[in-house]
């Protein structure tokens, strides 16, 4: 390979100079600092730079600068059969894989154009609502020790700990669950599995009450809130921001709601909406919604239905364990299946879910082979990011951790 | 509704009270090269020239939100890369996507940041994994990939394994 000569001496910080521009007035450069912010800073959940250019603490420009832990999903993916990639899904991000698993098994069931019994589409809705307390409880943990209040932490890991243990108790993983395949799910939950959730969901929302005891009424934790990374309902929607975020921005929109998939149309839910668009509204909104999404799965828990949990699709759902030691078919599809993977025929789907940051998009394209020719995933994160230098820019340094803080970024989902 | 329609025409037939055909073929009659309605998604292919006029009507008919731009790379057919839009309104709760073909030569087509500041960071990405250009986009620089990196790694001619 050729040398290259614009190659920098110390690999990663030569961006410095062209992210951050001097200001054109005259003997700016005298007036601003450039402050690189991570990535290796505790606030950044992950490994994400920002490079900030200070005027004596208040923020002028603010760039983020992403890509630290690009491991090349979408192109892993190219070179898998359609199932296995589901195990890639989760790895995009650690604090909602099932909501990932989710939206990659509906779009290979859009392309596919196979109907998944009910009872597996209710227990999908039951552990995607299960994931994003599990992910707003992580979010209020360290959000909350990012402002100073390093208590609250403890108290949401406790519950999140329970959640964990009923991900590792229904799909064997704590975290890289795998637990929804295309058709279906992987297994039946196992007896006492309801019982369980039944537990939690009954300490939860006194729980959230003890979270709101904590800081709502707290002046410190509300003073580093209110008022502080304030972003309209126009720069949100021309910006991308999905989820909470634009809830709190006052854009009542949900897919689970709006456009209902896996028979979220089924669940009476409220929406929580703000309209003051600042770090304490999304505070606000993502407490509601954990209430709700309590009730949600209160309703999925007291209306699930009973019968299979996989599509009768044989050519595409592997068979059960039993079948297979007894029927010759299912012994042959399922070496089929493992061995040349199933195929999906031609074309596109854009497959949408509400995950606990925002709108998650699949875009799987299919050229009727085993695998997939294109996977593309459509990250909150992702989006969200860009609007960061609005919300920043004229506030203080201490400001930007909490509004990094107040969206709810996962690296992992935002790189790939 | 769940019929397939696969040619201009017949979704110009079935679906004429779409309100983004609508919008599109009153202001820029030549701007669908083609289109199609399958699994309930509507596809409107169009002229690469014309990609950020066509955002811009569809922004101003009420699709107001830009959810996604990516690329798809169809090598070694040309053109090759097929540069991909969703865009979702929120009123009508309706989804539209665009393509719009890129050839291999030098490829390029305008960026449509000047309408949805949301497209900079998608951009960027598809910039960075398959090459292709945006003209007019504020700062067109790798997004994922380290600065002095060689090579566009989303692109079929890319090996999965990278080069060693």
């Amino acid at each position: 390979m050729p040398e290259n000569p614009h190659a920098p001496e110390i690999p990663g910080f030569v961006e410095t100079a062209t992210l951050v521009q001097p200001r054109p007035e005259e003997g700016a450069k005298d007036r601003t600092m450039v402050l690189n912010m991570g990535p290796q800073h505790p606030s950044t959940h992950g490994v994400l730079r920002v490079v900030l250019e200070i005027d004596g603490e208040t923020v002028v420009k603010c760039v983020p600068d992403i890509g630290y832990l690009h491991t090349g999903i979408e192109k892993t993916c190219e070179a898998k059969f359609w199932q296995q990639a589901v195990p890639l899904t989760d790895r995009i991000d650690y604090l909602c894989p099932l909501t990932n698993n989710l939206c990659y098994c509906l779009a290979g069931e859009k392309l596919l154009q196979i109907e998944i019994p009910e009872r597996a589409q209710w227990m999908r809705v039951l552990l995607n609502e299960l994931t994003r307390l599990n992910s707003h409880l992580v979010w209020l943990g360290t959000h909350a020790m990012d402002i100073g209040a390093l208590t609250v932490f403890l108290y949401t890991f406790r519950e999140r700990e329970e959640i964990l243990r009923i991900f590792e108790h229904v799909s064997g993983q704590r975290m890289m669950t795998s637990y929804f395949r295309i058709g279906g799910l992987a297994l039946d939950p196992p007896l006492d599995f309801f019982d369980s959730v039944q537990a939690l969901l009954k300490v939860l929302p006194e729980k959230i009450d003890e979270y709101e005891n904590l800081l709502t009424g707290n002046p410190i934790f509300v003073n580093r809130l209110k008022g502080v990374g304030y972003l309209s309902a126009e720069d949100a929607i021309s910006l991308g921001v999905t989820g909470p975020p634009l809830r709190a921005s006052g854009v009542d929109w949900d897919l689970r709601r709006d456009m209902p998939y896996s028979s979220y149309e089924k669940f009476q839910f409220q929406v929580p909406v703000s309209s003051d668009g600042d770090v304490w509204a999304r505070y606000v909104v993502r407490l509601q919604e954990m209430r709700e999404s309590v009730k949600i799965c209160q309703q999925a828990l007291d209306g699930m239905p009973s019968g299979p949990i996989k599509a009768d699709a044989p050519h595409v759902v592997l068979p059960d364990r039993e079948k297979m030691k007894t029927q010759m078919e299912a012994l042959i599809y399922h070496f089929k299946i493992v061995t040349e993977g199933f195929q999906v025929p031609t074309g596109e789907v854009y497959q949408a879910v509400e995950s606990p940051r925002g709108e998650m998009g699949y875009y799987a394209v299919s050229d009727g082979t085993a695998k997939p020719y294109r996977v593309h995933m459509r990250n909150p994160s992702f989006a969200t990011l860009q609007a960061l230098e609005t919300m920043c820019v004229g506030r203080l340094i201490a400001d930007v951790v909490a509004v990094i803080g107040s969206i709810d970024i996962v690296l992992g989902e935002i790189d790939r | 509704m769940t019929e397939t329609l696969l040619t201009k025409d017949a979704v110009f037939e079935g679906l004429s009270g779409n309100v983004a055909i609508q919008a599109l073929r009153a202001a820029l009659p030549e701007a669908i090269v083609n289109a199609k309605f399958d699994r309930g998604e509507l596809t409107l292919v169009i002229a690469a020239e014309q990609i950020r006029a066509a955002c811009r009507i569809l922004r101003q008919a009420g699709y107001n939100f830009l959810e996604d731009v990516t690329c798809v790379d169809w090598y070694p057919v040309e053109p090759r890369f097929q540069v991909t839009y969703h865009i979702l309104s929120h009123k009508m709760k309706e989804r539209v996507r665009l393509h719009a073909m890129v050839g291999s030569i030098d490829p390029s087509i305008d960026s449509i940041t000047a309408v949805w500041p949301a497209a900079n960071f998608y951009e960027r990405e598809v910039w960075d994994l398959f090459g292709v250009r945006f003209n007019g986009h504020p700062g067109l620089r790798r997004i994922m990939m380290p600065e002095e990196w060689e090579g566009h790694p989303l692109r079929k001619d890319y090996p999965v394994e990278g080069y060693r």
